[in-house]
């Protein structure tokens, strides 16, 4: 039996980026993850740090992106001093580009009422036009109609910064169990008892950051996690010369010249295969957009499920029931990493979530009591 | 560093084909790929890889080891040892990552 | 188009399949890879000379080639097999491309008969322009008579060594040397298997003609050779081993060939690891049916037992297609299989001796800190081992910290070396460590035929978030 601060479960971005920022406060941590071969969203994202299309009719959604996207450079910078890793952090803003009149006339209307619910905190947005898009992004489709770009988007190599997580939350003393499913959860408030990987590990803390997995194993500690697994697919090209300035939403190049195109919202449970259709709708639209894509290799793709909760919006709790046990869950690991590292993480050390997260809990969801 | 063997079927010159290995005119037997064109034609290396720039040749000429990738009547990043060679096929070694086609 | 048998690959095991099949009234297809039939051991067969300085053996694929031809199969080159969805409502789907255009075709059964790949020798400077397995020496010779120039060098073991050894020399180009790696042990391993000296007489009267073969070239042969190491810039310009070194314009690797599983693991095909033959390959029953129901596999592609066998596999997994499709009987394929069976005993004969004799040296799984692991994204040996210290447990997640397998040739090459790697950093068997989970398209297509492609659509958005 080993006693540490703080059990976190789950190894994905999440659960790292929480885990880093525990072990760097100066907690004893231990990190449990599954094995090779599990559903990993974090093997299988985008890597945009987004924040244009986050928290339409949910304000604080969109403050703590924003909150989250200006953490990213202490953070990005702070692992690249402690590990070797390059996690190629560009925010020089993002474009989405809309393929059609009404694509563009919702995109308007959308970044309008971002901008309103903003209020004073502020929501500052380009509408760019066909001629203006060209002027900055070389073989622009004609279907291209138009495009929404924001000062606050941006992209890093999502692999990188989940390498330098681990090698960070290591170098700062957590320890890292892999292939430790948890197979007996016991709480009790500031007292939580788990045996994963055979052992078992006792901590007044626990963060339950485990994805899909999270839905099963949050009611043994008073929470609620009603997740659910969405689908994307993703295309990867061949390397090729860097093409654009930024990244464009669905289309992104990494510093190595790879594309990455995505994506696709499929509910099919929790199925990671492929369908060359999704992957057909793909490679049209990026065509479409790029007419000049059409010549080149794809020589990867995938599909990874999203861990999404029923309103899209983060799942952050702590029990009332068991003090000391916290859960979060989101899709947007990589966009929130800075947050989950350096604001969540401080919060569960002192013991506490700040009020700014109260709407984030899962209490959201229930239903109010018949009278 | 590869020579048609002196009795091969296709050692004559009637059954030879030429195409083009970086602008220079090789004969290469029918049936031969593009990779064996490139081999036959001398180049100590077919290609600067897109990681770091090393130079690489052909390894298993079976489609699996992709490290005979060469841009093929203009096309980047094809597997030479898979596409045969046809009269005026012009082969050149891939230079790094692909190069921009827009516009 | 809806066939009742899509075969992929028409080597030995997909030629002899597509002729029984179609002769047992299947609709069959057989899609390949390559230009022409022959995968490649008979690569080229069907223009193949008389008194080829390949050999008669060689010549024996001519038959099947002629088989498959003359058949009702239907016989599609130069296209390749990108997805497959073993499981479609309508029957399988294969996705496959050939000139640029992508097609689907429906299948009520499949049969994968993709063959072997070398297995991968990762010595220092095997990246050098000059380093290549000996079977791409073959390959030139068999596609084109093209032999090479200059001081070759082959390294390894194997039959197919000495026999590429001699193909070269009666092809007028033998090599300047033949580094033979078998570790002193494995005679003493090989003696256990004696019994197979009877049933396995004919390979191994084959077998024992190489060595006397290279001595009446007068190509030298070094023994128990270790340490195996190119040397060059930016190119091979010598060999080195453990006491010695030549200077060398090529040279041709050999350490056995291993299944290719490359769609076998893109199915999520149940698979074991051979502990004789030290690779993985699919689980098979004793028709080829894999554990998905509509999916076989045979030759090669389903443990490594030579060109004879394959033929053999192939028709079996032919004659149980036709059963399972309502085209035969069970008795009458049961009646159809048993010559077939005696001749795979025979065939089978003499691999334990061979395995066992011709087993790779372990320096083979456990290349040094600085060779490159992964060719295509230039990862080392010692940056998967830090990706293990750092408590990756497996492939994918060693792929994940250091893009190893992330190339175009989505983990082909690199996948056996690393799960041994890995295994061998945390002290745990081979079988223990999973595989990479190859994804469609297991072969790169362009956005453009992707974006062409025919197939039925589906219920599903993709979204301009």
């Amino acid at each position: 039996m080993r006693r540490c601060d703080a059990i976190v479960i789950g190894g994905g971005l999440v659960g790292t980026a929480i885990g880093y920022g525990l072990a760097r406060a100066g907690l004893s941590v231990a990190l449990i993850d599954e094995g090779d071969i599990a559903y990993r969203a974090s093997r299988g994202n985008f890597g945009l740090v987004w924040v244009q299309s986050k928290g339409l009719g949910a304000p604080h959604y969109q403050r703590w992106t924003r909150a989250s996207a200006k953490e990213w450079p202490a953070l990005a910078a702070e692992l690249e001093e402690n590990t070797a890793v390059a996690l190629g952090l560009e925010q020089r803003g993002g474009l989405q580009l809309c393929l059609s009149d009404d694509e563009l006339d919702k995109r308007r209307a959308m970044m309008a009422q971002m901008q309103r619910e903003a209020g004073n905190f502020g929501f500052d947005y380009k509408i760019l036009d066909h001629a203006e898009l060209k002027a900055m992004l070389p073989g622009l489709g004609p279907a291209v109609v138009g495009g929404s770009w924001t000062q606050y988007d941006g992209h890093a190599n999502s692999l990188a910064l989940f390498h330098a997580l681990h090698q960070a939350f290591r170098a700062k003393g957590g320890r890292y169990i892999a292939k430790a499913t948890v197979t007996e959860a016991l709480a009790a408030p500031q007292d939580f008892r788990i045996a994963a990987g055979g052992e078992t590990l006792v901590a007044p803390k626990i963060v339950l950051a485990a994805g899909l997995g999270n839905a099963a194993l949050a009611p043994v500690f008073g929470l609620s996690a009603p997740v659910r697994p969405q689908r994307g697919q993703i295309l990867v090209t061949e390397r090729t010369a860097k093409a654009w300035p930024i990244p464009l939403g669905s289309i992104r190049q990494t510093p190595e010249g790879s594309i990455l195109l995505g994506s696709s919202e499929e509910e099919v449970g929790f199925d990671t295969g492929q369908s060359p259709d999704i992957m057909q709708k793909i490679a049209r639209r990026a065509v479409a957009t790029f007419p000049w894509l059409a010549e080149l290799q794809i020589v990867r793709a995938w599909a990874a499920l999203r861990v999404m909760p029923p309103d899209g919006l983060p799942i952050y709790d702590e029990s009332r029931r068991f003090p000391g046990a916290f859960t979060a869950n989101c899709h947007s690991g990589v966009t929130l990493a800075g947050a989950h590292a350096n604001l969540f993480a401080p919060m569960v050390a002192r013991g506490a979530l700040d009020p700014q997260l109260a709407p984030f809990s899962a209490a959201r969801f229930d239903v109010p009591a018949a009278r | 560093m590869f020579r048609l063997r002196a009795d091969a079927p296709g050692a004559t010159i009637a059954a030879t084909i030429p195409v083009a290995v970086e602008g220079r005119i090789v004969r290469v037997p029918q049936g031969a790929s593009a990779a064996a064109a490139l081999l036959l034609a001398g180049l100590p290396s077919s290609r600067d890889s897109a990681v770091a720039g090393a130079a690489r040749g052909p390894y298993c000429l079976m489609g699996v080891c992709f490290d005979c990738l060469a841009e093929i009547d203009g096309v980047a990043n094809q597997q030479s040892c898979m596409v045969r060679a046809r009269p005026g096929m012009r082969i050149r070694r891939q230079r790094g990552a692909r190069p921009l086609e827009a516009e | 188009m809806t066939v009742d048998l899509a075969i992929v690959g028409a080597g030995p095991a997909g030629m002899a399949a597509a002729a029984l099949a179609a002769e047992l009234g299947l609709a069959t297809l057989v899609i390949d890879a390559e230009a022409a039939p022959g995968g490649q051991i008979y690569r080229a067969v069907e223009e193949a000379a008389e008194g080829s300085p390949l050999g008669a053996d060689y010549l024996a694929g001519r038959g099947l080639a002629a088989a498959l031809r003359a058949s009702a199969a239907q016989y599609r080159p130069g296209t390749t097999v990108w997805h497959i969805d073993p499981a479609a409502p309508q029957g399988a789907a294969l996705s496959m491309i050939a000139d640029g255009v992508s097609e689907t075709v429906t299948a009520r059964r499949i049969l994968l008969a993709t063959g072997a790949l070398e297995r991968p020798v990762a010595i220092p400077g095997w990246t050098l322009p000059g380093v290549m397995t000996a079977g791409a020496a073959q390959i030139l010779l068999k596609s084109a008579g093209i032999v090479p120039d200059g001081r070759a060098v082959l390294a390894g073991q194997g039959p197919l060594l000495a026999l590429i050894a001699l193909q070269l020399a009666r092809a007028g180009a033998p090599p300047a040397l033949v580094l033979q790696t078998t570790p002193r042990r494995n005679y003493a391993a090989a003696a256990r298997h004696l019994g197979a000296l009877w049933p396995g007489r004919l390979e191994i009267a084959r077998g024992a003609a190489l060595p006397l073969g290279l001595r009446r070239h007068g190509i030298a042969v070094r023994r128990g050779v270790r340490g195996l190491r190119a040397l060059g810039r930016d190119r091979l310009e010598a060999v080195a081993w453990a006491g010695g070194e030549v200077a060398a314009d090529h040279l041709f690797l050999h350490e056995g060939v291993i299944p290719d599983t490359q769609i076998s693991r893109g199915l999520e095909l149940a698979h074991t690891w051979d502990a004789a033959q030290l690779c993985w390959r699919p689980v098979t029953d004793a028709w080829g049916g894999s554990s998905l129901p509509t999916v076989a596999v045979a030759g090669d592609a389903a443990g490594i037992a030579g060109a004879e066998a394959a033929a053999l596999t192939g028709r079996l997994a032919a004659l149980d297609a036709a059963a399972r499709l309502g085209h035969l009987g069970a008795a009458e394929r049961d009646r159809r299989a048993a010559p077939l069976r005696a001749g795979l005993r025979r065939a089978r004969a003499i691999r334990p001796l061979l395995d066992a004799l011709y087993r790779p040296p372990a320096a083979v799984f456990a290349p040094e800190d600085a060779v490159i692991l992964c060719r295509c994204e230039e990862v080392t040996a010692g940056q998967i081992r830090r990706a293990v210290r750092l408590g990756a447990p497996g492939p994918n997640q060693v792929k994940a910290f250091t893009r190893c397998g992330m190339g175009p040739c989505q983990g082909r090459m690199c996948g056996p070396l690393v799960t041994a790697l890995i295994a061998g950093e945390r002290g745990v068997p081979v079988a223990e460590i999973g595989p990479y989970r190859p994804r469609a398209p297991y072969k790169p297509l362009t956005l453009g035929a992707l974006a062409g492609a025919q197939f039925a659509t589906e219920e599903a958005s993709t979204s301009p978030r």
